[in-house]
């Protein structure tokens, strides 16, 4: 399952999607949304997305993850609009029959994402200010 | 020919709009379709380093040529996901199966 949602993300609900009889592992990460940059105070994000392409270059991860790993089930979600603090604006989960693997192609789910996915976050200041989050890299 | 363009983020703000559509000279590049943008939104310049293309929702290298109808998009530096790894150096996306390989 790949999706971009303005909907709030339920774990739980992709959780049991994963879990399939025979899978014996799942690894599910969450991106949330803090209340701080460095020692700026954050009111909350607003994320932006091309969405056509997003999803497209979320299955191709999730493609990249298969052929890498051998690993079937990859279900990663993204969350656009306006998110509160604490909010889940990413959900990745990596399921298959044994542990082995999963951690790392989690892990590298999560870091694809940042690289080719483009969505974008305005970070909204609690003074007040706005600004695009770019080149934090 | 004409094509059209769309900008997010950043790039959106500074073209005031989403979507445009640009007339440019047959067979352009991605490249140079880019120096027109700028030359009509001078506010892209900031962008011209990092900027990634696309075209038809695929990164595309800024050689390849455009062909009438053509979407192309204004990618400024993604910020998706969340903050972990935000240290990551930015790779060559243009064939991005080849990366981490």
């Amino acid at each position: 399952m790949f999706k971009i949602t303005t909907e709030a993300i339920q774990p739980d609900a992709l959780h049991e999607w994963l879990c399939k009889p025979h899978h014996g592992a799942v690894v599910t990460f969450a991106g949330l949304v803090r209340d701080h940059t460095d020692s700026r105070a954050t009111a909350r994000l607003e994320y932006e997305a091309f969405e056509e392409m997003a999803e497209k270059k979320l299955r191709e991860v999730g493609d990249e993850i298969r052929e890498r790993w051998q690993i079937e089930d990859v279900a990663m979600i993204h969350r656009l609009g306006v998110l509160e603090i604490g909010e889940i604006s990413i959900l990745i989960a990596v399921a298959a029959p044994h542990r082995k693997h999963v951690f790392e192609a989690c892990s590298y789910a999560i870091d694809r994402v940042k690289q080719v996915v483009p969505i974008w976050k305005k970070e909204v200041w609690k003074d007040g200010e706005a600004e695009w989050v770019e080149n934090r890299l | 020919m004409n094509i059209s363009v769309r900008c997010f983020a950043g790039c959106k703000d500074i073209v005031g709009q989403s979507a445009i559509t640009v007339g440019v000279p047959e067979g352009i590049t991605v490249g140079e379709a880019f120096d027109v943008l700028a030359g009509e939104y001078p506010g892209l310049e900031r962008y011209r380093s990092s900027l990634m293309l696309a075209v038809n929702t695929d990164y595309a290298s800024r050689d390849v040529k455009l062909k009438e109808g053509d979407e192309l998009a204004c990618i400024p530096p993604v910020s998706g996901g969340c903050d972990i790894h935000a240290d990551m150096p930015m790779k060559e996306l243009t064939k991005s199966r080849d990366v981490y390989v």
